[in-house]
């Protein structure tokens, strides 16, 4: 057989954008990052399967000049798979947007409560300490400041706030 | 026996999640069947293992396709055992999730759903453990990987999606990671059976194995939590429902260190990467504990203290011996059912407290002295005071790494001495502060009076769990009609992420839901678990007994390899 030299690059192409896709921040591109990652893994499936053969279908074509059938049953399955995740990754992206007009990965607030805490013995329970939402009465101050920062930014009375 | 049985686990939990779909109207019906086909598989796998302890492995082609052709089944000890394990804690937190729904009422959604999606997850489980070829073994990940998705973002609050996403691109990388490595074992051997893969693969030139072999143990490490692939796990775990977080915590890394275990048995027996390994289970355990010592939120802590104990069972398949792998096999079964109970545990908490953070917490023991001993036990366990179950795993992993011998494996066992200690020392956090201590020292009284009196105007844009919502007027969203401007959204956000890390609960609860006793479903579920995990103990000689057949028959590999292919010779 000539051994081809489209197959690899595309897919090295292929893995290469899928990977600096998922990369992203934004959900639509790491969505767009993985169904470019799964089209890469499918045609490196399809390339197992040796050279290109007449279809597999008994009686139709000679045993000795088909293609292997297992690898294209293996791309089916995989094409299924990733054709549901991607419809849940879609509703993900949906549901995130309602929720916050945004569809950017979140940060994990408590992690970086833990991250910052300078005082590693928690023992004490020094306000500074405690997340925001564990401070009772600082909560409040703090909300008030956002408030007002807020009221700056987006030209509302500070006073009309949810309160 | 075991050709007719060996389906089974797979396909009652596939009916049972259709007929559960097409009750979905009536609650109580829907919660019958689910519990009873949990039931019904765990009754069959109890007869899986006796039969495969009795008369060693066995196989069944699905669909009557010739091997290596077909799909096949395989039932060995390893598997029978993981199987009586997984769906015994399956049966428990669903139970127990069965015990929450009732309490909180919520009949409708998303309950619907989470019974026959939960029922689908366990046949991903079964699917996976019993796969006889690794495109199977793809597919039974892949059908669990689905539904953890659904679960694990169930009701759609905006922490939970947060978590969820970090969690299903994960998941997924290693899923193509997988399905590429699965390719290319086609390409170099032509066969995906995991018998016929065991002959061929030793027959590949050195530098093919490896490759092949990292890329496997790379896909299985990210699933299993392996340091430095489990930065995923403690980010997206605590966010789900308790019950949810619990079946996580116990099944869905253990498939990764059950498919971790066959790569390194079955497959590649040489032994090649076990030094890597020795290096990533020490890491996971002191990176993973060290973790778990920073945090004030016991589901975090939980979640990072699973990381940690990841790590032993590495630890038991990283020594390459027989020895190691018994420990390692019993430390997995030990290790569902501790880290499924520990979990629900902490959902019972959260009830009765009303938060999960300690610094929060106070007086449980005197409150609820029942809860108290559910956590204590399970806790105990976990760290491994003798003679609890987890001491004999922990023992008997640190006498195969002495008998080992090599430096590596002494550097281990010290490893392991002190992740135990520091176990000992974060469950002993939590005990002292949200359990022992008297509520007057713990801020948790007046923060939830303080909290209450600003909850309505505090909580109100932040979308509630529908299954979680006990407080009145916290499920209604933009319920009283503002229209939604830039201000709004940003209030939205800054509401959502002052409540990151407590998706479930608005504090106030706590005043109100500490009135409350705990419903009784939840606590009989979870005081089954904390029973079985002592029962462990007193049953550890038989189980370790055969957790030792099991790794002897794993590093043997011929009864694996005769079950699918019969005595004649591979082709």
């Amino acid at each position: 057989m000539t051994p081809t030299i489209v197959l690899p690059v595309m897919i090295g192409g292929l893995y290469a954008a899928g990977v600096y896709l998922l990369l992203d921040r934004s959900l639509t591109r790491v969505l767009l990052g993985f169904l470019l990652l799964g089209n890469a893994t499918n045609l490196l499936l399809l390339s197992t399967g040796g050279p290109a053969g007449l279809a597999p279908i008994l009686g139709y074509s000679d045993a000795e000049e088909i293609n292997d059938p297992l690898p294209q049953a293996l791309v089916l399955t995989a094409i299924v798979i990733t054709f549901g995740i991607s419809a849940f990754v879609l509703a993900l992206i949906h549901r995130s947007w309602r929720l916050a007009r945004n569809e950017a990965v979140g940060t994990d607030e408590e992690d970086r409560r833990v991250a910052a805490r300078r005082d590693t013995d928690a023992d004490e329970l020094d306000p500074d300490d405690l997340a925001p939402e564990d401070r009772a009465a600082m909560h409040a101050d703090s909300l008030r400041a956002d408030l007002e920062e807020l009221a700056d930014d987006v030209d509302v009375p500070a006073g009309r706030g949810p309160s | 026996m075991i050709g007719v049985l060996a389906p089974l686990p797979v396909l009652l939990p596939l009916l049972g999640a259709a007929g559960a779909l097409l009750v979905a109207r009536h609650p109580t019906f829907q919660r019958t069947l689910s519990v009873l086909v949990l039931t019904a598989v765990l009754a069959v796998s109890v007869v899986l293992l006796l039969v495969a302890d009795a008369e060693g492995a066995g196989a069944v082609s699905v669909g009557g396709w010739p091997v290596p052709l077909g799909v096949v089944l395989v039932v060995d000890r390893l598997s029978a055992l993981m199987l009586v394990v997984a769906s015994t804690v399956a049966l428990g937190v669903l139970v127990f999730a069965v015990g929450q729904g009732a309490a909180d009422g919520s009949e409708e959604t998303p309950l619907s759903i989470f019974h026959p999606t939960f029922l689908v997850l366990v046949a991903g489980v079964s699917n996976a453990f019993l796969a006889g070829d690794l495109f199977n073994l793809y597919v039974g990940f892949e059908i669990l990987l689905m539904a953890s998705y659904v679960l694990l973002t169930l009701g759609g609050t905006a922490p939970r999606i947060r978590g969820g996403v970090t969690y299903i691109v994960v998941s997924l990388t290693s899923s193509l990671l997988f399905l590429a490595a699965i390719g290319l074992v086609y390409a170099a051997t032509g066969t995906v059976n995991m018998a016929q893969l065991a002959v061929r693969l030793g027959e590949l030139p050195e530098g093919t194995q490896v490759l092949l072999q990292s890329m496997l143990l790379v896909a299985f490490g990210i699933k299993a939590a392996v340091f430095p692939l489990s930065a995923w796990l403690p980010d997206s775990y605590p966010t789900a429902p308790a019950p949810v977080t619990a079946v996580f915590a116990g099944l869905l890394t253990k498939v990764g260190v059950y498919a971790l275990i066959r790569t390194q048995t079955l497959l590649f027996p040489g032994g090649a990467l076990d030094d890597v390994l020795i290096w990533a289970a020490l890491a996971t355990m002191v990176v993973g504990i060290l973790g778990a010592v920073a945090q004030s939120d016991l589901r975090r802590m939980l979640s990072f203290t699973l990381v940690s104990h990841i790590g032993y069972m590495v630890f038991g398949i990283a020594l390459g011996t027989a020895a190691g792998l018994a420990g390692a096999v019993f430390y997995v079964a030990h290790h569902i059912a501790i880290q499924t109970t520990l979990f629900l545990v902490a959902g019972l908490v959260e009830r009765q407290g009303g938060t999960t953070s300690v610094n929060r917490l106070g007086g449980l023991a005197r409150r609820s002295p029942l809860l108290a001993v559910l956590f204590f036990v399970p806790a105990m366990n976990l760290a491994g005071i003798p003679p609890l179950s987890g001491f004999i795993g922990k023992l008997g992993l640190l006498e195969a790494g002495v008998a080992q011998g090599s430096t590596a494996a002494y550097t281990l066992v010290a490893g392991g001495v002190v992740t135990s200690l520091l176990t000992l020392l974060a469950v002993a956090r939590v005990w002292t502060r949200a359990f022992w201590r008297s509520p007057s020292q713990a801020p948790a009284e007046e923060t939830a009076a303080a909290a209450a009196a600003d909850a309505t105007s505090r909580r109100r844009p932040v979308d509630e769990a529908p299954e979680s919502s006990g407080t009145p007027g916290s499920g209604d969203g933009d319920g009283d009609g503002r229209p939604r401007t830039a201000f709004s959204d940003a209030w939205r956000r800054h509401t959502a992420v002052a409540t990151a890390s407590e998706p479930d609960l608005p504090p106030a609860a706590g005043a109100v839901r500490a009135l409350r006793p705990l419903p009784r479903t939840m606590v009989g579920a979870t005081a089954a678990l904390v029973t079985l995990t002592v029962a462990l103990t007193g049953l550890a000689g038989p189980l370790y007994g055969l957790a030792d057949r099991a790794s002897t028959d794993l590093y043997d590999r011929s009864p694996y390899v005769s079950s699918v292919f019969g005595e004649e010779e591979v082709p």
